[in-house]
C-alpha cells in the first residue's frame, strides 16, 4: 500500500530482550499523520518502554471548529419579521486539550523518535518522563534525538496511577473474561467508588499491589513466577524463542499429557470420592521420565497452567487477606491474551470460588505510559478533570481470537493509538441515582444482543449518506466541505466494520456508543454541529407559534390542559403538532398515575433533560416547564453542552429561554427569580449517561432538592435510561421512531411511551 | 505421596469429610454406615485421659495417643487390646502418586510358642524385610529412620521404613500373590489416592482386600504419633537456626509442646496445606499442583537426569542466578519504593527469555533454579495460608524434603524473612512417612 507522505520505518538495531518480530520483516509503511496526530502542537512527552512495547504519551491541544449562537442585539419586537433567524451562528475556533497515547514495538523507538524531532516544533518541553524496564537502554538515545532530559518514574507507581485514571475516565474500562460466551468479554459498568482494589501485575515476575486512594498504594506480595517463567522455561524446553509463539503452542497442546491428574493417582475412584479428576496433582508431574518424549505444545499448555494457576492463587490468598474482592490484571503476560486472560480467569473462580472477579482493563498496555505522563503533568491537574475516550482516533481493542496466528496478531497490533479528549468540566454521577453502582445507562447491550447489533449496525451504514449530504450542506462556504465529508464517511464506515468484527472493540456496544463515534467522526473532519442551521430555522419557526399554543393551552379546562402538555411533549418529538401523529393506544401508558400525582402536592423541584430544537423544546418543552412553574415547582431545565444532532443545545437553550421570557411573564419572572434554572449536561451525546453528568448540575440538583426528573426522547429515554432507577419520581417519554424498535417493544410505529415511576418506600 | 491435587480447599473437619476411612470390608468410602460408625468408635477409645497428678510431660503424649510404654495404660487395657489385636504381619501403606510408602511393625518380642505357630510365609516375609535394606532394583528401607524398641498394642518392636515407585506398584502386588498374603488373613491398611487406583489389583491379582483410609486423617494420626515417641530418644521435630549462612546454619531440636495450631505442608508430587486446630479438628486449607513432582519432572526435562537424588545432587552445584532474574537485575540495587531487597528473585527463569543466556547456563544450574522456584513458591503459599488463617507454626513434611536441605533451609530462610521474624518453619524426620503410619495406627484401631 503506497500512501501520499509515506513514513518508511527501516528497522533500527535495538530490539527489546529479543522479544517479537525478529523474523519479520521490519520495514511498514504507514501514514504518520495517521499515528502521530497533533504533533506539532505536543507539549509534554511521557513514555514506557517495557521488553518488547513502546508506547509514547504526550499531551496536545486540537483546534476545532466550533458553532456558536449569539442573540441579535435588537430590544423590540417589532424588528423581527417572519424570515429572520431567531439568533445567529458564527463558526470559531476552539482549542481542546487531548492526549495521545501510541503503541508500538520497540524496533521501531529509533525512528519514530526521529519522526517526532522532525516534527515537533516550538515546544517548550525541556523534559520527558521515562517509565518501564526499558527507560534505561534507550535513555541515552532519547536524550540525543528529542534533546529532552529522560526523567525516571516509578514502574509501578506510573501503572497504578495510569490504572485509577483509565478507571474513573473510561466507561467500559473493565471487562471480566469468558471463555464460551459470544463475545467473549464483559464489560463492567463504572463502579463510583474505585477504591479499594487489588492490582495484579505479571510481568517477567508477578508484583501484588493494594490500591487504597489515589496516592496510597502498598506492594502487599509478589511471586517470581510470571511471564518471566513461562518465556524463560518455556524457551528452555520447546526450544520457541517467541512469547507469542510460546502462548500459541500452548493454545494447540494437551497439558494431561505431561501434568499428573487427580485421576492419574486415585485411578477411576475420584469419581465416587466427589473429586475432579481433571485437577492438576502435580504439575509436570508425568514427566518426571526419561524414556518418554513429551511435544512442544503439551508442555508448552502444562507451564501455562501451572503458572496461571499458580498466580490465580496468590492473587486469591492476598485478595482474601486483605477482604477484597475486585482484582485487576494486567502486564505483558495478559496483554489481551485470550489464553492467559482464560485461564487467570479459570484459576480465580476456582481458588475464591467465584468469590473474586477477575478483571482486565481495555487499556492495560497503556497504564504506565498514561501513569508517566500524569507524574509529569502534576502542575496542570489532569486528575481535575474528566476525560473522555476519543472513539474517533482510538484503535480499540484488538481482535484477541486464539485462531490468528501470532505473526498476524503481532502485526496487527503494530501501532495501536488511544485519544482522550479533556472535558471542559468535571463529570460525577446523578445524585438521584437509586443505586450507582449498579446503573447502567444502556437498554440493549449490542454486544450481547447479535440480532439487534445487525439491525442498527445496517441502520447506521444506511443512515451515513443521508449524513454526509447533511454535513456537506451544513457548510456551503467551505472549499472542502465535501472532501472532508467523504473522509468522515470513510472512518465511520471503517468503525461500522470494525464493530461488525469486533462488537467489543470499544466496551459494549450500544446504539449510545454508535451515535458517539459518529459524534467523535463528524468532529475529528470539522462538522461540528451539521444541524446548526435547521436547528436555527426551526428555533425561529417554533418560537413565533409559542404565544400562540400558549394561548390555546390556557383554554383549556386544567384535565384537559395536562394531556394537552403531555402529548406537546411526545409530539415535539416526530417534529408533527397534533395528537394524530402518534399511534393509540399508548405503548406504555401510566398517564392515569401521572395525573392523579398532578392533583396532588407540587413537585418541590423538577429536573428536566431536554431533547430536541425547534417544536419540541419550544412547544413541547417550555409549556410544560411553565405549568410546572405555575404549580410552584421550580425547574432546573439540563441542555446538552455540545451539539448533537438536531438537539438543543445549552447555549440555544439560553437564547430561546430570553426569546420566550420576553413573550412569557411567567418564564420572564422565574427566570429573574431563579425558579426556573438553565444547565449544561456536560455531554454532547444524543443519549444520557447519568453517571456522567456535569458537576455544576449535580450540585444544583442536591440544593434545590429536585423530586422530579424528566427524561424525553427516545435517544435519551429509550435507548437510555429505560431502565434507570432513580430515588425520586421520573417521567421518561418518547415516541418511537423507529419501525423495528417499536416492533420489538411491541408496539407499532410511532407508538408512545409515557412511564411515570414512583420508586418504592 | 500426599496428593496436592490443585486447591480444592475442602473443608475437611476431622471425621465429618465424606471420603473418609471405610473399614475392611466396606465398598466405598464414606458409606453412611461407615461414616456413623466412625465417631463413635473414636469417642470409646479416645478414653485414655491423662492420669491425675501425671507430669505435663506425659500427660501431653497421652493426649496424643502414644502407647510408648504399659506405664500410661492400665493392664486391663493391654489385656483387651491384646485380644483385639489384629494377626500379623502390620503394615501401612501409603500409596502416592510417585512413591509408595510402607511402614512395617517387626515384633521382637515373640515368644517359642508363637515362633512355633508362625505360619511359613509370614516368617518369610519377615525375615525378607527386615534382612534387606533393598528390595529389587528401586525399593529401599531407610534403616536410619528405623524407631527401635517401640511398644505397639502391646506388642515390642521396631518400626521399618521402606519406600518404592508407585510405578512398581505392581509387582509389590505380584509379589504378594507368589508370598501367599492372603493365607495370612491380614487386613492393608491404605491411605493415599493409589489405595483407590490399585484397590482392584490387589483384589483380582492379589486377592486381597485393601482397607482404604483418608489420606489426611492418616497424614495427621501418623505426625501427632511419631512426634509423640520421638526420634530413638532424640526429638522428630527440628528447625533451622541461622539458614541462609552456610557456616552458622544448625539443626536444631524443637519441643513441640504446643503442637495447635499448626499449619501442615505436606509436599509430595504436589502439596496440600491442612490447618490443624487439634487431633480431631482440622481443615484443608489449600493445595498447590507445583510441588515434588513438578521439581522432578522439570529437572528431568531440563537436565536428562533420572533420579530424584541426581537431581538434588545437581542442585547443589548450580547457580540459580544465572538463570532467574533477581531484582537487583533489573532496578541495579534494592527496589526500596516496595522494600524488596535486591537479591530476592524478580522472575525465575526470567533470564531464560535470552538467547545468549540461555547458551551460557548449566544443567546443574537449571536443576537449582528448579529447586529454588517451587521452593520459593510453596514456601510463598504457605506464609500466604500462614497468615489468612492466622497460625504461626509451619510443619513441612512430605519426600519432597529428603536429602533436600538446601530446600529445608530456603523455606526457613523465606518464612522467616518475609513474616520479619513471626513465622517458624519446623520440619520432622520422617518426612514422607507420616501416611503411611497413620494407616498402620488405623490397622491397630490407635487413634
Amino acid at each position: 500500500m503506497s500512501w501520499p507522505g509515506t513514513f518508511k520505518m527501516a528497522e533500527c538495531g535495538a530490539s527489546g530482550s529479543g522479544s517479537s518480530g525478529d523474523s519479520l520483516d521490519k520495514s511498514i509503511t504507514l501514514p504518520p499523520d495517521e499515528i502521530f496526530r497533533n504533533l506539532e502542537n505536543a507539549k509534554r512527552f511521557a513514555i514506557d518502554i517495557g521488553g518488547s512495547l513502546t508506547k509514547l504519551a504526550y499531551y496536545s491541544t486540537v483546534q476545532h471548529k466550533v458553532a456558536k449562537v449569539r442573540s441579535f442585539d435588537h430590544s423590540g419586537k417589532d424588528t423581527e419579521r417572519d424570515h429572520e433567524p431567531p439568533y445567529e451562528i458564527s463558526v470559531q475556533e476552539e482549542i481542546t486539550a487531548r492526549l495521545h497515547f501510541i503503541k508500538f514495538e520497540n524496533t521501531y523507538i529509533e525512528a519514530c523518535l526521529d519522526f517526532i524531532k522532525d516534527h515537533l516544533v516550538n515546544t517548550e518541553t525541556k523534559v520527558i518522563q521515562a517509565t518501564g524496564g526499558g527507560a534505561y537502554k534507550f535513555k541515552d538515545l532519547i536524550e540525543e534525538k528529542l534533546r529532552l532530559k529522560v526523567d525516571k518514574e516509578d514502574v509501578m507507581t506510573c501503572l497504578i496511577k495510569g490504572c485509577n485514571f483509565v478507571l474513573k475516565n473510561i466507561p467500559h474500562e473493565a471487562f471480566v473474561y469468558q471463555k464460551d460466551s459470544d463475545p467473549e468479554f464483559r464489560f463492567q459498568t463504572n463502579h463510583p467508588h474505585i477504591f479499594p482494589y487489588l492490582l495484579v501485575n505479571i510481568g517477567s515476575g508477578v508484583s501484588i499491589v493494594k490500591v487504597e486512594t489515589e496516592d496510597r498504594f502498598e506492594w502487599v506480595g509478589g511471586s517470581s513466577i510470571g511471564g518471566g517463567t513461562f518465556w524463560g522455561l518455556g524457551a528452555l524446553l520447546t526450544k520457541t524463542k517467541k512469547f507469542d509463539e510460546l502462548l500459541h503452542l500452548a493454545s494447540r497442546g494437551q497439558h494431561s499429557n505431561v501434568d499428573m491428574l487427580v485421576r492419574d493417582v486415585y485411578g477411576g475412584a475420584h469419581q465416587t470420592l466427589g473429586l475432579s479428576g481433571n485437577l492438576i496433582a502435580s504439575s509436570f508431574g508425568k514427566s518426571a521420565t526419561a524414556d518418554q518424549e513429551f511435544s512442544k505444545e503439551d508442555m508448552a499448555k502444562s507451564l501455562l497452567h501451572m503458572i496461571s494457576n499458580d498466580i490465580g492463587q496468590l492473587a486469591c490468598l492476598h485478595a482474601r487477606l486483605h477482604s477484597l474482592d475486585r482484582v485487576y490484571f494486567g502486564g505483558f503476560f495478559i496483554r489481551g491474551h485470550p489464553v492467559t486472560m482464560r485461564t487467570i480467569t479459570y484459576s480465580i473462580n476456582f481458588f475464591s470460588k467465584g468469590e473474586v472477579q477477575a478483571l482486565f482493563l481495555r487499556h492495560e498496555g497503556y497504564l504506565g505510559a498514561i501513569g508517566a505522563f500524569l507524574k509529569g503533568a502534576e502542575q496542570d491537574n489532569p486528575n481535575q478533570y474528566s476525560w473522555g475516550e476519543n472513539y474517533a482516533g482510538s484503535s480499540g481493542l484488538m481482535s484477541t481470537s486464539p485462531e490468528l496466528g501470532p505473526a498476524q496478531r503481532a502485526r496487527s497490533g503494530t501501532f495501536d493509538l488511544l485519544e482522550m479528549d479533556r472535558l471542559e468540566r468535571p463529570l460525577v454521577n446523578l445524585p438521584l441515582l437509586l443505586d450507582p453502582p449498579s446503573y447502567v445507562p444502556d437498554t440493549v447491550d449490542l454486544t450481547d444482543d447479535a440480532l439487534a447489533r445487525k439491525y442498527w449496525l445496517t441502520c447506521f451504514e444506511e443512515a451515513l449518506d443521508g449524513v454526509v449530504k447533511r454535513a456537506v450542506a451544513s457548510q456551503p462556504d467551505s472549499v472542502d466541505a465535501a472532501e472532508r465529508a467523504e473522509k468522515f464517511r470513510q472512518k465511520y464506515w471503517n468503525k461500522l466494520q470494525t464493530l461488525r468484527q469486533q462488537p467489543f472493540a470499544y466496551g459494549t456496544l450500544t446504539v449510545r456508543s454508535l451515535l458517539d463515534t459518529r459524534e467523535h467522526c463528524l468532529n475529528e473532519f470539522n462538522f461540528p454541529d451539521p444541524y446548526s442551521k435547521v436547528k436555527q430555522r426551526e428555533n425561529g419557526v417554533a418560537l413565533r407559534c409559542f404565544p400562540g399554543v400558549v394561548r390555546s393551552l390556557d383554554t383549556l379546562g386544567w384535565e384537559e390542559r395536562q394531556l394537552a402538555l403531555v402529548k406537546g411533549l411526545l409530539a415535539g418529538n416526530v417534529f408533527d403538532w397534533g395528537a394524530k401523529a402518534v399511534s393509540e393506544p399508548w405503548l406504555v401508558d401510566s398517564y392515569s398515575k401521572w395525573l392523579q400525582r398532578l392533583k396532588g402536592p407540587p413537585h418541590k423541584c423538577a429536573l428536566i433533560f431536554a431533547d430536541n430544537s425547534g417544536i419540541d423544546i419550544i412547544l413541547g418543552v417550555f409549556p410544560f416547564v411553565r405549568e410546572l412553574l405555575l404549580r410552584g415547582t421550580e425547574v432546573i431545565l439540563a441542555c446538552n453542552s455540545g451539539p448533537a444532532l438536531n438537539d438543543v443545545t445549552h447555549s440555544e437553550s439560553l437564547i430561546v429561554a430570553e426569546r420566550i421570557a420576553g413573550m412569557d411573564p411567567v418564564v420572564h419572572s422565574a427566570l429573574r427569580e431563579e425558579r426556573l434554572l438553565l444547565v449544561q449536561t456536560g455531554s454532547s451525546s444524543p443519549c444520557l449517561d447519568l453517571s456522567r453528568l456535569d458537576k455544576g448540575l449535580a450540585a444544583l440538583v442536591r440544593e434545590r432538592g429536585a423530586d422530579l426528573v424528566v427524561i424525553e426522547g427516545m435517544g435519551r429515554a429509550v435507548h437510555t435510561n429505560y431502565h434507570a432507577a432513580l430515588c425520586c419520581e421520573s417521567l421518561k417519554l418518547a415516541v418511537i421512531k423507529n419501525a423495528w424498535l417499536a416492533e420489538r417493544l411491541g408496539g407499532r410505529l410511532f407508538s408512545v411511551i409515557f412511564k411515570y415511576e414512583v420508586p418504592a418506600e | 505421596m500426599g496428593a496436592g491435587w490443585l486447591g480444592a480447599p475442602m473443608e475437611r473437619h476431622g471425621r465429618a469429610s465424606a471420603t473418609s476411612v471405610s473399614s475392611g470390608g466396606e465398598q466405598a468410602a464414606g458409606g453412611p454406615e461407615g461414616r456413623r460408625q466412625e465417631p463413635l468408635r473414636r469417642r470409646a477409645s479416645s478414653a485414655s485421659v491423662p492420669a491425675v497428678g501425671a507430669s505435663a510431660e506425659g500427660a501431653r503424649r497421652d493426649r496424643l495417643g502414644s502407647y510408648s510404654g504399659p506405664t500410661s495404660v492400665s493392664r486391663q487395657r493391654v489385656e483387651s487390646l491384646r485380644k483385639k489385636r489384629p494377626l500379623f504381619p502390620w503394615f501401612g501403606l501409603d500409596i502416592g502418586g510417585t512413591l509408595v510408602k510402607l511402614v512395617y511393625f517387626e515384633p521382637k518380642d515373640i515368644t517359642a510358642e508363637e515362633e512355633e505357630e508362625e505360619v511359613e510365609s509370614l516368617k518369610s516375609i519377615r525375615k525378607y524385610l527386615t534382612s534387606n535394606v533393598a528390595y529389587g532394583s528401586t525399593g529401599i528401607r531407610d534403616v536410619h529412620l528405623e524407631l527401635k524398641d517401640l511398644t505397639l498394642c502391646g506388642r515390642k518392636g521396631n518400626l521399618h521404613f521402606i519406600r518404592f515407585p508407585t510405578h512398581d506398584m505392581p509387582a509389590f502386588i505380584q509379589m504378594g500373590r507368589d508370598k501367599n498374603f492372603s493365607s495370612l488373613h491380614t487386613v492393608f491398611c491404605a491411605t493415599g489416592g493409589g489405595a483407590y487406583k490399585f484397590e482392584q489389583d490387589f483384589l483380582t491379582i492379589g486377592d486381597l482386600q485393601l482397607c482404604k483410609l483418608d489420606e489426611l486423617d492418616c497424614l495427621i494420626k501418623g505426625i501427632l504419633y511419631i512426634d509423640s515417641v520421638g526420634f530413638n530418644g532424640r526429638s522428630q521435630c527440628y528447625y533451622f537456626e541461622n539458614p541462609a549462612d552456610s557456616e552458622k546454619c544448625q539443626k536444631l531440636p524443637f519441643d513441640l509442646k504446643n503442637p495447635y495450631p499448626l499449619l501442615l505442608v505436606n509436599i509430595g508430587s504436589g502439596v496440600s496445606i491442612l490447618a490443624v486446630y487439634s487431633k480431631d479438628n482440622y481443615k484443608r486449607v489449600t493445595g498447590t499442583s507445583l510441588g515434588g513432582g513438578t521439581f522432578f519432572g522439570l529437572c528431568c526435562l531440563l537436565t536428562g537426569c533420572t533420579t530424584f537424588e541426581e537431581a538434588l545432587e545437581m542442585a547443589s552445584r548450580g547457580d540459580s542466578t544465572k538463570v532467574d532474574k533477581l531484582v537487583r537485575d533489573i532496578y541495579g540495587g534494592d527496589y526500596e519504593r516496595f522494600g524488596l531487597p535486591g537479591w530476592a528473585v524478580a522472575s525465575s527463569f526470567g533470564n531464560m527469555m535470552s538467547k545468549e543466556k540461555r547458551e551460557a547456563v548449566s544443567k546443574e544450574d537449571l536443576a537449582r533454579a528448579t529447586l529454588i522456584t517451587i521452593t520459593n513458591n510453596i514456601g510463598s503459599i504457605a506464609r500466604m495460608c500462614a497468615l489468612n488463617e492466622n497460625i504461626n507454626q509451619v510443619v513441612f513434611v512430605g519426600n519432597f524434603l529428603r536429602i533436600n536441605t538446601i530446600a529445608m533451609r530456603l523455606l526457613a530462610y523465606a518464612l522467616d524473612y518475609w513474616s520479619k521474624g513471626q513465622l517458624k518453619a519446623l520440619f520432622s524426620e520422617h518426612e514422607g512417612y507420616f501416611g503411611a503410619v497413620g494407616a498402620l495406627l488405623e490397622l491397630l484401631k490407635i487413634p
